[in-house]
């Protein structure tokens, strides 16, 4: 135990010392969806539930904070609430009716859901419909911490990010967490044992998406605007694919998985022209146009061949020894 | 004449509209409930084959000429084989694990098929020109009537029955449902469960395809139209269940219909309505409305 809390700290001093060394938009981008991601990992890996449907909770929260903020003008503080709770509520919704199937019906009725949600972000007045919301401004945290410095924000978007892992590591660890995964591995000896199945699921669905929220919020404070891109399914694929490369059901690979993927976003172009100046083959040059074909090839390998993930093979290999 | 202030005209207008996304809805949620019954995989790839189909007509007419009579019996059998190579290749390797790794692989599959055709052709779409023979539209007293929208409703109606009366009233479909109830009972008789696995996923395919060249004229051909229409097929799955092959046919095209009137009483929820009823389904029936609680 001492081993890992060195471990921990370490990261931790890493994480301060990061955006001296690193772009720290690109960081905050990383941790966002490192939140996102283990907040879905508490469902798929713990829960054993999968749900296709997490970007509508994600991109609602978005949303909501990017409304607050600029409409309304409420502080920074509020407006992540009201996106959590956003989120939170949504989750419920959403929870209480796909909670009503198991296994893969389950998935589809929140992928479903969410594209409920997209449509009613593409028809309702005040998320801008194509255009989404823009220029949202930053606001100061507790109205003294400016938080239009990149610095200032970055140490915002680090401790909501620990704070959460926190939670996170809680819940997996708690009594309540060992249910879940009881329910994981065996639903049904978990109902003979007494356990009322359908509410664990449910109180799992919404801490996840309350978190899930958080991260769409944040997201929206880091960049500054939320747009369908948000909401859209493609996002809800983005997350599974970052805790499945990660590794289902470890603490640490959504955050493995959601640097790697966040990364080959954005930096797949740069490589791709370095590749064509370096090989002078042109095709390369596209490569950065050819992210969902990318990400389309990796979730098949990682499904045929690769099923536990970075951290989990990475696990297994050391419990050899 | 008028119904609720709103014309005749109109009103059957949408009626055929609804019954068109319905044919489509019923075709697609009968490959997948026919896929799912054998392999318990739920094919997320349908829908970038339905594009596939739609593309490969597209592709057919512009680069070598094969017109679209031609290209309706020829496409679903080309996507037809390359699901089976498809089933061969990776989907084979899940049948032992959890059901979530045939979504997962599955919408891996779609995600490379839409970056693939969208690195050629880009997001806009594409025109498909309606054959001659069925361009122009019919006085059918109040409404005049798009042939190709009629044909389409004919078309998958008689593939949907088709496929209906060669799963349950044929022998070829005894073996298909034995196959779904107990596969090693099955093969224990010597029947090769294997071939036939991917054989009917190689069929759901097709249709899909089928679906695809007949979606081509109406729809632009486009990378992204599968995806936007297999997310509905979802719902419409959830409601109907997949239990049984009659019940899918209905709900899928019951639900075109629903969602054409809601466009003509209230344009705004035509988009969700499919989603809402879902809703109301699961709260009263969560089993679906053809479905079997277990």
């Amino acid at each position: 135990m001492t081993n890992s809390r060195i471990a921990y700290a370490i990261a931790l001093a890493a994480l301060i010392a990061a955006p001296f060394f690193i772009y720290p938009i690109f960081l905050m981008n990383v941790m966002c969806f490192a939140l996102f991601a283990s907040a879905f990992n508490l469902l798929i890996g713990y829960t054993g539930l999968l749900s296709f449907g997490h970007a509508a909770l994600f991109g609602s929260a978005a949303y909501i904070t990017g409304h607050v903020l600029s409409k309304m003008g409420l502080p920074v503080e509020v407006a992540v609430l009201m996106g959590t709770a956003t989120g939170a509520a949504i989750g419920l919704v959403m929870g209480l009716l796909a909670i009503r199937r198991t296994g893969i019906y389950f998935t589809m009725i929140t992928l479903a859901l969410a594209q409920m949600v997209y449509f009613i972000c593409l028809q309702a007045p005040f998320t801008g419909g194509e255009d989404g919301l823009q220029g949202v401004p930053r606001g100061k945290l507790l109205g003294v911490i400016n938080l239009s410095s990149d610095l200032n924000m970055y140490y915002v978007v680090l401790a909501i990010a620990v704070g959460s892992f926190a939670v996170i590591m809680r819940t997996v660890h708690s009594p309540f967490g060992r249910v879940m995964k009881a329910i994981k591995e065996n639903e049904p000896r978990a109902i003979s044992l007494g356990y009322d199945v359908n509410k664990y699921k449910l109180v799992a669905f919404v801490l996840s998406a309350a978190l899930s929220g958080l991260a769409g919020s944040t997201k929206t404070l880091v960049f500054g605007f939320a747009t369908l891109t948000d909401v859209h399914w493609n996002l809800s694929g983005l997350v599974v694919l970052m805790t499945l490369v990660g590794g289902l059901g470890t603490l640490l690979g959504p955050i493995v998985g959601a640097l790697i993927i966040v990364a080959l976003e954005n930096k797949l172009g740069d490589f791709g022209n370095w590749l064509a100046a370096a090989t002078s083959i042109e095709w390369f040059k596209s490569m950065g146009e050819s992210v969902t074909m990318l990400t389309g090839l990796i979730f098949i390998i990682c499904v045929l061949a690769f099923r536990r993930g970075i951290v989990g093979e990475i696990s297994v290999f050391l419990k050899r020894f | 004449m008028e119904i609720f202030g709103i014309p005749w005209s109109l009103m059957l207008s949408q009626l055929l509209l609804g019954l068109v996304n319905g044919s489509f809805y019923a075709m697609m949620s009968l490959g997948l409930a026919v896929i799912f019954g054998l392999l318990n995989i739920i094919n997320f790839a349908h829908g970038a084959l339905f594009m596939m189909g739609a593309f490969f007509a597209w592709m057919g007419l512009n680069y070598f000429g094969i017109n679209y009579w031609v290209a309706l019996l020829i496409v679903p059998v080309v996507v037809g084989a390359f699901g089976i190579l498809i089933e061969r290749s990776m989907l084979r390797w899940l049948y032992k694990l959890d059901h979530l790794y045939g979504l997962l692989l599955t919408f891996g599959i779609t995600l490379l098929l839409e970056g693939v055709f969208r690195s050629f052709y880009g997001v806009s779409g594409q025109p498909y020109q309606v054959p001659a023979l069925l361009s122009g539209a019919t006085d059918v007293g109040p409404l005049m009537m798009p042939n190709y929208r009629a044909w389409v409703v004919v078309a998958s109606l008689t593939v949907c029955f088709a496929t209906w009366f060669v799963i349950e009233r044929t022998k070829i479909g005894a073996y298909l449902r034995a196959g779904t109830e107990n596969p090693k009972m099955v093969e224990a008789f010597g029947i090769n469960v294997p071939v036939m696995v991917s054989l009917t996923y190689g069929f759901g395919v097709a249709l899909a395809a089928f679906a695809g060249v007949l979606a081509a004229p109406i729809t632009q051909v486009s990378s992204l139209m599968g995806s936007n229409l297999i997310i509905v097929v979802f719902a419409v799955v959830v409601i109907g269940g997949m239990g049984s092959i009659m019940g899918s046919i209905l709900t899928g095209l019951g639900l075109g219909v629903i969602e054409g009137f809601t466009r003509v009483f209230y344009p705004e929820l035509s988009a969700t309505v499919v989603f809402i009823l879902m809703g109301l389904v699961l709260l009263i029936r969560p089993a679906g409305l053809f479905g079997k609680e277990k």
